[in-house]
């Protein structure tokens, strides 16, 4: 290896890290508020890139037909608990069971006659469809178990993964698609190309992990949420409804989820079940935080990155174990630092 | 008829039918019973233990994998000259030695944090695994290995299933008794308290990590077997059925089933592989396109059954089931003769825990403040102060359950700095907790019988043989003399859960006491009792005192402590403000002023 492969492979341990980075970022926000080890993660991932793909082939992407169901069955779902008695923030329930797919719907129907053949116009189509499936998923598998231990909301996940998996073979078919970059542009940084491409990704992911940073340190919702992933009971007794919660930190997985398929969809070739390897590798990079920290998941992240663009290079056929076999040594690190028993939640 | 004559005659039905069932039927019946055998591993590990596994396809894959290696590389057969026959018998050692490493270092790493980290990890072994198998030349890549060698055993052949599925049957039904067993002995009950419970279950001697660790290597172990079979049965691997999909499907199979219960793991597969048989028929028609979509509809029907049956189908079937059976008697005759072990208690008056200058602080709060306060034999020392004084906090400090910031903790003359809650208990140490930790669901006989977990010493094996009757019945026994003792006999075989919380704190006692403790810690043990119960306790405690047991007592009943204690000491903001005799802490100015508020400065150190 020479330095050039290095830098090349160097970068492309960035871009990967950048997206493997997001992924941390909303399993840990997810587990920390909610304590839903969210496996389904990287569906969103395959489902965002796929659907713009759809898109930009001029077909409606089967995500809003899903997206329509289960916002239908929210509905039902909130109608049975409202005759039972239950409060029920109807507000809420409206802007992700109805205003959402609406618009979403709407957009589809729109963009190809104003805005024909726009790269930015499908993205935001895009988003708009996969960003509600976060809570509305959230309310339909987790809610009703909410106060159950961590080990069955991780099976509940296990469960929506392979849900969404068959559903997204059944949408999308088993070919992989790939979407135009949204910069041709190619620098040549010291004989090494850089392309535009890369640049976006990890621009935009440095631009979410800062609007993350901004949202739980300034916002009232982030200090929220920061607060119900302290302490559920109270801040409940603070007046902090803790479903607003649930959906709030659903919504941002998704919505990152579906960002970072229209990252990775220009770089490499997305199959319907792509996401779940990426989500994965997202957890790595989270359990280097110990699921708690975010900077250590970004950290983590860049490591993963690494690890993966070099093993690509020496020993492509292992990479995947190679980059899985990394949470062995991180969680003997963690066990030594550990002592004292504690009770499961 | 009971339940256990009811399996015997469905098994003998079986044996009966299995001869006459046509080809096919007898197929599906061998797979289920080998995915049975993975699931009940599954149920031990997930619906008792309390932890999960997404990667037992991985073992299933090693233990395959193991035996195919060995049965058909050219090298083994030269290098040890053996018998072929005998391979197959070398694979199935080899397969079980490499589960059994990997096992345990998986869990070795895992199992000492939360509970999330193990399956987490196994879903990256179970990708990983399915990559290496993939990858490696010498396991013949993605396309596996053929030509595996059928088995025999006494020079019977069992290439067909039909032979074979009589083996890997009579294997499932053995391992479903030994699991059995071992839940319902000494070493059952400490593997049923890791699941909620592993705070008391350590506190009562039981090393939680290692119990975990040994639960998950069985699981594997369950596995691999399975594995073993699956191999001898196909003639022939690859690595599809190891992959983490269907790490998830045997997930499915003991949930659904009901992962608390071993026949729920036997439901569960049948159910599961006949739903599967039939989706992979239907659904591509249905659909118009050719996939895995079953796994859509097992994920609908994982979900619709956590919310709706938490438990799983067996329980539901078991509870209709329960109306027309006759109970189980229980299985421990009383054996005479097994003797426990013994604890000598230390002379009067020695000084048996101490705390030395106990600080801790949390972030900027300190909680204890240079607490030095000790327990001798033959007393009861109480440990008084307003709510928030730092007692409960100070309570897991002298137990082990957390460590203190600084100072020193002696028991029985050791330094127990860093030590576990078990190492407390090993030198004979006895605790009540302040929220009464039972299993809810388990019989009074049974908590109190796991508090005289280390007076027995028989391990998973013999429990699984049922070597261990005699020191079961005697650990029985003892358990039944306590909780008679504290006047609890009348409800020795209901669920400690349906006991009033009074009650339920006289139970954690006869568990403290089963352990025969030298020092016994007791905290609030009088709150929720009635008058009567409260003189019975404080009858009880004396006859401790007497006995020579050292008592530290925490509670807020000041007429309650005042007659039992010998000494006082007044915790407030976590520092001591005074100590003596009842007599005279009842006049210290410094004690009327924290309860009853008499001045306004804060008294004592202030945090």
């Amino acid at each position: 290896m020479d330095l050039q492969i290095a830098l090349l492979l160097g970068q492309d341990g960035i871009v990967n890290g950048a997206v493997y980075g997001l992924m941390a970022l909303a399993l840990v926000l997810v587990f920390s508020v909610t304590r839903v080890i969210f496996i389904p993660q990287g569906e969103f991932v395959a489902f965002g890139a796929l659907s713009m793909a759809m898109l930009q082939a001029g077909r409606v992407p089967p995500t809003l037909w899903l997206l329509l169901v289960i916002a239908g069955a929210a509905l039902l779902v909130e109608a049975w608990r409202w005759k039972r008695g239950v409060a029920v923030d109807w507000r809420a329930t409206l802007v992700w069971a109805v205003a959402f797919p609406l618009l979403a719907a709407v957009f589809i129907v729109v963009n190809p006659l104003w805005w024909p053949g726009s790269l930015v116009a499908q993205a935001i189509t895009t988003l708009l469809v996969i960003t509600p499936l976060g809570p509305l998923l959230y309310r339909l598998a987790y809610r009703p178990l909410a106060d159950a231990s961590v080990l069955v909301l991780l099976i509940v996940s296990v469960a929506l993964h392979g849900i969404l998996v068959g559903l997204g073979l059944l949408f999308f078919g088993a070919e992989g698609s790939r979407t135009p970059a949204f910069s041709e542009a190619r620098f040549d940084v010291s004989g090494v190309q850089v392309t535009g491409q890369s640049l976006v990704v990890v621009g935009v992911a440095l631009v979410l992990v800062i609007l993350m940073f901004l949202f739980f340190e300034r916002s009232i919702v982030g200090k929220a949420l920061r607060a119900t992933a302290l302490n559920r009971v109270g801040a409940r007794l603070m007046g902090i409804p803790t479903d607003l919660s649930g959906d709030i930190s659903f919504a941002l997985a998704a919505l990152i989820g579906g960002v970072s398929g229209l990252l990775i969809a220009p770089l490499t070739t997305v199959y319907y079940d792509t996401g779940f390897l990426i989500g994965l590798k997202g957890f790595v990079a989270a359990i280097v935080g110990g699921l708690a920290s975010y900077p250590l998941a970004l950290v983590g992240a860049l490591i993963v990155g690494q690890l993966e663009s070099f093993s690509s290079f020496w020993a492509s056929a292992f990479k995947e174990v190679i980059v899985f076999t990394l949470i062995i040594p991180v969680l003997w690190w963690r066990s030594l630092r550990s002592h004292h028993v504690e009770d499961e939640a | 008829m009971s339940a256990r004559q009811i399996t015997l005659a469905c098994v003998f039905a079986f044996a009966l039918a299995w001869g006459f069932l046509p080809d096919f039927t007898v197929s599906v019946l061998a797979n289920i019973g080998l995915f049975s055998l993975v699931a009940a591993g599954l149920v031990m590990l997930t619906g008792v233990g309390g932890m999960t596994s997404f990667g037992q396809a991985a073992f299933v894959g090693v233990g395959a994998y193991a035996t195919a290696w060995v049965c058909t590389s050219p090298g083994v057969a030269a290098a040890l000259g053996l018998n072929p026959a005998l391979l197959p018998w070398i694979g199935l050692a080899l397969g079980m030695v490499l589960t059994f490493a990997i096992a345990w270092a998986l869990g070795a790493v895992t199992l000492k944090l939360s509970g999330h980290y193990l399956p987490l990890c196994t879903i990256a072994w179970g990708l990983s695994i399915f990559y290496l198998f993939g990858n490696l030349e010498f396991l013949g890549g993605h396309s596996g290995i053929t030509g595996l060698p059928a088995l025999s055993v006494a020079g019977v052949s069992l290439a067909s299933p039909r032979a074979l599925g009589i083996v890997v049957w009579v294997v499932l039904l053995v391992a479903l008794w030994a699991l059995h067993n071992l839940l319902d002995s000494r070493e059952g009950r400490a593997i049923r308290a890791l699941k909620t419970s592993r705070v008391m279950a350590e506190s009562m001697g039981v090393d939680t990590a290692h119990y975990r660790i040994k639960v998950f290597v069985l699981a594997a172990l369950l596995a691999a077997v399975s594995g073993w079979l699956y191999a001898h049965l196909q003639r022939f691997v690859n690595p599809t059925p190891f992959n983490l999909n269907i790490g998830i499907e045997y997930l499915f199979m003991a949930v659904v089933g009901g992962a608390g219960h071993l026949w729920g793991a036997v439901l569960g597969a049948t159910l599961i592989t006949l739903l599967k048989e039939q989706l992979q028929d239907l659904l591509p028609k249905l659909l118009g396109s050719s996939g895995n979509f079953e796994v859509i509809v097992f994920g609908l029907l994982m979900l619709f059954v956590l919310q709706r049956f938490a438990e799983g189908l067996w329980p539901s079937a078991a509870r209709i089931a329960r109306r027309w059976l006759r109970p189980s008697r229980s299985s421990v005759a009383l054996h005479a003769g097994a003797a426990l072990s013994q604890r000598k208690l230390p002379a009067k008056g020695k000084v048996l825990l101490e705390a030395r200058e106990v600080t801790k602080r949390f972030g900027g709060l300190v909680a204890n403040s240079q607490v030095t306060m000790d327990v001798q034999a033959g007393e009861v020392h109480a440990l008084i102060g307003p709510n928030g004084a730092g007692k409960s906090t100070f309570f897991n400090m002298i137990s082990g359950v957390d460590a203190p910031t600084t100072g020193e903790v002696r028991l029985m003359d050791k330094p127990m700095l860093g030590r576990p809650s078990r190492a407390f208990a090993a030198l004979g140490l006895g605790r009540t907790f302040q929220h009464v930790r039972l299993l809810a669901e388990r019989s009074v006989l049974e908590n109190v019988a796991l508090g005289a977990h280390r007076r027995g010493h028989r391990g998973w094996l013999a429990s699984m043989l049922r070597l261990d009757r005699a020191e079961e019945s005697a650990l029985l026994a003892e358990a039944r003399r306590q909780i008679e003792r504290c006047g609890l006999a009348e409800h020795v075989d209901s669920p400690a859960g349906s006991l009033s919380l009074g009650q339920q704190r006289v139970v954690e006692i006869a568990r403290a006491l089963a352990g025969q403790p030298a020092v016994l810690l007791l905290d609030e043990p009088a709150a929720g009792l009635r008058h009567l119960e409260k003189r019975a306790l404080a009858v009880l405690l004396d006859q401790l005192r007497s006995e020579g047991l050292g008592i530290l007592v925490v509670e807020h009943d000041m007429e309650f402590v005042m007659n039992i204690a010998d000494r006082v000491t007044v915790l407030e903001f976590g520092a001591v403000i005074a100590r003596g005799t009842p007599a005279e802490v009842q006049c210290n100015p410094l004690v009327l002023d924290a309860y009853l508020g008499g001045s306004e400065e804060p008294l004592g150190v202030a945090a």
